[in-house]
């Protein structure tokens, strides 16, 4: 085993995910206490341009056609070839709809250890400590780093994306491909996001709406209220899985990631799958029940009421304020 | 067409949540547990493909509290065969560990797919999803928002970020994690649920060897401590709303 760090870095439709320089900001602080490089480890077909940016201290290329696009197959049996062959101090994968695919079955095929959900990664007496966020977000662990190669999924924020990118190229290796073979996961085609609805990721005030909201009915509710600050709803996962608003305007993970002069949270629990798509907000408001639910952590101003008894009266008064 | 659900129960999140004195791990005496959410998802496009095209749905669990009842539920949703894993406590058991369990009693099952929920609130050595499949042998493709299958084949889409969707094809046998179904978990009436509880027999299969290797201790658990918590505005809907407002008019929106 050497004393480098892997990061795999993910990309799709020709774009380096953010979740690769969160990373390599991580990578760098690893680095520093093994001692070694920090290695982006790069897949995909005539791709070579997506390491530009990258804040590596080098980058292994793989170059193949299959590798074009994502499929868990073809990467776990790539990166295992490679791992394998470099052995380094640690991997780091997105805890993603890339990284989780594959990090899992990396750890069974390679019978290494994996330490998922990480956020930070920091020292302390000597012992590499990589912090994990559970449970919704209320519930953090530490796990110290153990003597072999470690495989690690991290989530975005404990490191912006700023302090993984680099002005300077960092040096390409091409390496070989292993022989891909009796592949089983294929791309059929990308289906791109509805475009017909209002861009949420664009409006300056943004009405968020959470499982708290109970049933479709009260979704008026938020409408109105939206209507009177001239803003637009939006919501958490539960609402949108429910059918109760479109896909379009999923806030979070796996939906848009908003910037609004105003957010406002109603009955949202704020589980980090939600929290990535808001921190670029500039001023959140988070309505909810519960008093340690996470919301509040990264809310400027919170409420601790039932939505129900707020929103009417809040509506009006807005009306009011905007009429007089 | 044989279809696998392995379901687990969870901490309701909206609970308060408390560390036990060992300091690495939930107090689980006073938790509520529920059915993970996105094995509900599971379950219900496992019972939508057997509409579609007469498959057997198999749901797996292993031995909890309040695991019978969520078990006789998915028998009154459609589920054909329900199995729990018996002889071993919960606690203490990774992701790691459980997979091999799952494993074991999946193979003899000879699933054509496995359906699993994305992802559970706790895995920090990975999920359980994946872990199968590569267990099995078997493909794995995961954050999957609705599944059909042909020809030997399962067709799904697999959600990134932004809305946008892959649609992949993968060769069956296969595992998939599921994060939504292609329509909300429905919904059963409880006179249908006792009714499975007089006709339906819940399977007890022994647990097999307990292997955690691959996951690893947790040296301390904590609640987060946030650097900056909100400023609570205080008093009745009344006097909250017009403080509200005039952050609305600080801020220039109203
Ligand atoms: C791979 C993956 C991707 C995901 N992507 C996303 C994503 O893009 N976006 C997203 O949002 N989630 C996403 N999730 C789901 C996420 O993990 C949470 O489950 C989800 O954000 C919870 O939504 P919620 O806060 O509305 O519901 P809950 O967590 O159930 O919270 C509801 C909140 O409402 C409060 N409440 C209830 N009643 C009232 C009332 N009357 N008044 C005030 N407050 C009330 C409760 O106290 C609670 O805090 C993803 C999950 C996974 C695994
Ligand atoms: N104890 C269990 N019994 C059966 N299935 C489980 C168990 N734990 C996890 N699973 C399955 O694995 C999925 C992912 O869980 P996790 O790995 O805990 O995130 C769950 O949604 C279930 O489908």
């Amino acid at each position: 085993m050497n004393k480098d760090i892997f990061v795999i870095v993910e990309h799709l439709k020709g774009q380096v995910a953010d979740i690769s320089y969160i990373m390599l900001a991580a990578a760098r602080t690893l680095a520093g206490e093994t001692g070694g490089e920090v290695i982006a480890v790069l897949l995909g077909q005539n791709a070579q341009g997506l390491a530009n940016h990258l804040a590596a201290d080098k980058v292994f290329y793989v170059d193949h056609p299959v590798l074009a696009d994502f499929t868990s197959d073809a990467y776990l049996a790539t990166l295992s070839a490679l791992i394998n062959e470099n052995q380094p101090r640690a991997v780091l994968l997105g805890h993603t709809s890339v990284g989780s695919d594959v990090a899992s079955g990396l750890s069974i095929r390679l019978d290494l250890p994996l330490i998922g959900q990480c956020l930070r990664i920091h020292t302390e007496g000597g012992t590499v400590k990589f912090v994990s966020q559970i449970c919704g977000g209320k519930i953090m662990t530490e796990t110290n780093m153990p003597e072999t190669t470690t495989l690690v999924t991290v989530i975005p924020g404990g490191y912006k994306p700023e302090e993984g990118q680099s002005e300077k190229s960092p040096e390409v290796v091409s390496v070989p491909c292993p022989a891909l073979e009796d592949l089983r996961v294929k791309l059929a085609q990308y289906i791109e996001p509805d475009v017909s609805d209002v861009d949420i990721s664009k409006e300056l005030v943004c009405i968020g709406i959470g499982r708290g909201i109970q049933n479709q009915d009260n979704i008026e509710l938020a409408e109105e209220l939206a209507k009177a600050m001239g803003g637009v709803v939006c919501a958490s996962r539960p609402v949108v899985d429910q059918g109760w608003l479109p896909t379009t305007r999923l806030v979070g993970k796996s939906g848009k990631h908003i910037k609004p002069k105003l957010y406002i949270a109603f009955g949202i629990s704020g589980a980090p799958e939600h929290i990535e798509g808001i921190t670029d907000s500039e001023t959140i408001i988070a309505i909810n029940t519960d008093p340690n639910a996470p919301i509040f952590d990264i809310a400027k101003y919170g409420v601790n009421i039932d939505m129900f008894e707020l929103i009417e009266v809040l509506t009006e008064q807005v009306q009011k304020a905007k009429g007089g | 067409m044989k279809i696998v659900v392995p379901i687990r129960l969870v901490p309701d999140l909206v609970e308060e949540l408390t560390i036990d004195d060992s300091g690495t791990a939930l107090d689980m005496s006073w938790l509520r547990l529920i059915i993970n959410e996105f094995d509900d998802h599971a379950m219900e496009q496992a019972i939508l493909i057997k509409e579609r095209s007469e498959a057997q749905v198999t749901v797996l669990s292993l031995d909890m509290e309040g695991i019978d009842d969520v078990l006789f539920t998915a028998s009154a949703k459609g589920a054909d065969t329900l199995i729990k894993i018996i002889g071993n406590p919960e606690e203490g058991v990774n992701s790691h560990a459980l997979s091999r369990i799952l494993a074991n009693e999946i193979k003899g099952l000879q699933p054509d797919l496995v359906l699993t929920g994305v992802q559970a609130h706790s895995d920090l050595d990975g999920s359980v999803g994946p872990l199968l499949a590569e267990l099995l042998g078997m493909p794995y493709v995961g954050y999957v928002a609705e599944v059909s299958t042909s020809d030997g084949k399962a067709i799904v889409k697999k959600e990134y970020p932004g809305g946008l969707i892959a649609q992949m094809e993968i060769k069956l046998p296969a595992v998939l994690g599921i994060q939504a179904a292609e329509q909300p978990p429905r919904y059963v009436a409880v006179s249908k649920v006792r009714q499975a509880m007089k006709s339906a027999t819940i399977e007890e299969h022994d647990i097999s060897a307990l292997d955690p290797s691959g996951g690893l201790p947790v040296s301390r658990m904590f609640q987060p401590e946030a650097t900056e918590k909100a400023t609570m505005i205080e008093g009745d809907e009344e006097a909250v709303s017009e403080k509200l407002v005039e952050i609305f008019s600080e801020l220039g929106i109203i």
